[in-house]
């Protein structure tokens, strides 16, 4: 039940506070953006209906850099 | 979108756990991690690194009791039309399920979302419908959400919301299993933050991590919790930056807050774990399906439903065996003809087990 699926948001209607989320392939819909703030352009993660987070770009561009920092972190601590 | 695949690292990731040498047990509480360690094949590599994981009570539909399943079921009996999500209408009861009900003339629909419930009372108005709410805190603040809109009188909540962090002190408490770390379910965390996780590191030394749930996100977060305990740390980390911010999402816990109050509740498989349940405040009374029918629930309301004959979803939910020591899995228990709810939900250990890896 709580799974949530990124998607972008492509559309936005901020008084009826919902917003139409493409999740790529085509796949495209309407979801409620109470619980969120949100721009037009911005990841989201669906859930329910509901967006439920917007997800940050940056970190996720640079969470497989972080990993890789961590790794030879600890690497060079042996 | 953002693609999180990157086989020398994972490589990197999986020697590195090797050579620390370990013998540990992890525990996650989401179907969603189930699924991506056992589809992956994670579940097995990651014990032949010596750690072993498995999952808790970390299935919404598996931790609803036979009770508030009856409950629903006497509603369902007494004309209400009843929504809720799909896994939850084949949850056996102890004389039927939701979607027996249904082929038996009673009003029972699937929906994707509580807005979709919202719709089909709006468009329904000479039909008192029901909603029957699950979930952790990833989807409590949306059942929330659409109460704040003074929704028709002819709708109504079954309020069946828990919240993770008590199930997890829960679990320590009963001791039945000694756990050294826990991998947080990322989405409930995207919500509530990494506060309310942090009394349980430091009353029971435990570490853990907030973790995603692609597979790169599940061995770094396994990775992480290797680390604490090699240089004796217990905290809480988060290896969900992308998703989850330190204070979670406010908005949502605001509305949780301004419509919903804690209260002790039973998890299928648990005593009684106190403040782990969510019931409406008074103010939303009027939409409270337990007050509301409070003369037809009454029937239910004193009286305590078994599991099903033999079967072991306690023990499952508890982490205490896994899904093929069952004597009923992948025999008189499948998906097709599920005895308990692990096997009926797609979250539930049984299930994925079993899609997954049946031998």
């Amino acid at each position: 039940v709580c799974l949530a699926i990124p998607g972008k948001i492509i559309a936005l209607d901020k008084k009826k506070q919902n917003a139409t989320v493409d999740y790529g392939s085509g796949t495209k819909r309407k979801a409620n953006v109470s619980l969120v703030r949100v721009k037009l352009g911005n990841y989201v993660l669906v859930h329910a209906g509901f967006a439920i987070q917007v997800l940050d770009e940056k970190e996720a561009l640079e969470t497989l850099a972080l990993f890789r920092e961590m790794l030879s972190l600890q690497e060079a601590e042996r | 979108m953002f693609s999180l695949c990157d086989k020398p690292l994972a490589d990197d990731i999986i020697s590195q756990i090797a050579k620390a040498k370990v013998h540990l047990r992890f525990m996650h509480v989401c179907g969603t991690h189930q699924d991506t360690l056992v589809k992956h094949g994670l579940d097995v590599l990651l014990q032949q690194c010596g750690v072993e994981i498995g999952q808790g009570p970390g299935c919404p539909v598996c931790v609803t009791t036979p009770k508030e399943i009856e409950e629903i079921l006497l509603l369902a009996k007494h004309g209400k039309m009843i929504t809720t999500f799909g896994d939850m209408t084949r949850v056996p009861g102890v004389s039927s399920s939701l979607s027996e009900m249904k082929t038996e003339g009673c009003d029972v629909r699937t929906v994707y979302s509580i807005e979709d419930a919202l719709i089909l009372a709006e468009k329904h108005k000479e039909k008192e419908v029901v909603f029957m709410a699950v979930g952790f805190e990833t989807t409590a603040p949306t059942t929330a959400s659409v109460l704040l809109r003074d929704p028709p009188l002819n709708f109504s909540v079954l309020c069946c919301h828990r919240l993770i962090p008590p199930a997890l002190q829960a679990i320590l408490q009963m001791g039945e299993l000694k756990i050294d770390g826990f991998i947080e379910p990322g989405h409930v965390s995207t919500i509530i933050g990494i506060k309310p996780y942090e009394f349980i590191s430091n009353t029971y030394q435990v570490p853990q991590v907030i973790a995603g749930f692609e597979p790169l996100d599940l061995l770094m977060a396994v990775w992480m919790l290797v680390r604490q305990i090699k240089q004796g740390n217990a905290v809480v980390e988060n290896e969900y930056v992308r998703a989850v911010k330190p204070q979670g999402n406010r908005k949502a816990q605001h509305v949780m807050q301004q419509v919903f109050e804690p209260v002790d509740v039973k998890w299928r498989g648990f005593p009684l774990i106190p403040q782990s349940g969510l019931r409406l405040r008074k103010k939303f009374e009027s939409y409270d399906a337990r007050k509301k029918y409070e003369d037809k629930l009454v029937l239910v309301a004193e009286e305590e439903f078994a599991e099903p004959i033999g079967c072991l979803c306690g023990e499952v939910l508890r982490g205490l065996i896994s899904s093929k020591q069952c004597p009923l899995f992948g025999r008189e228990c499948t998906p097709d003809n599920p005895v308990g709810p692990c096997m009926v939900s797609s979250e539930g250990n049984c299930h994925i087990q079993y899609r997954f890896a049946k031998k």
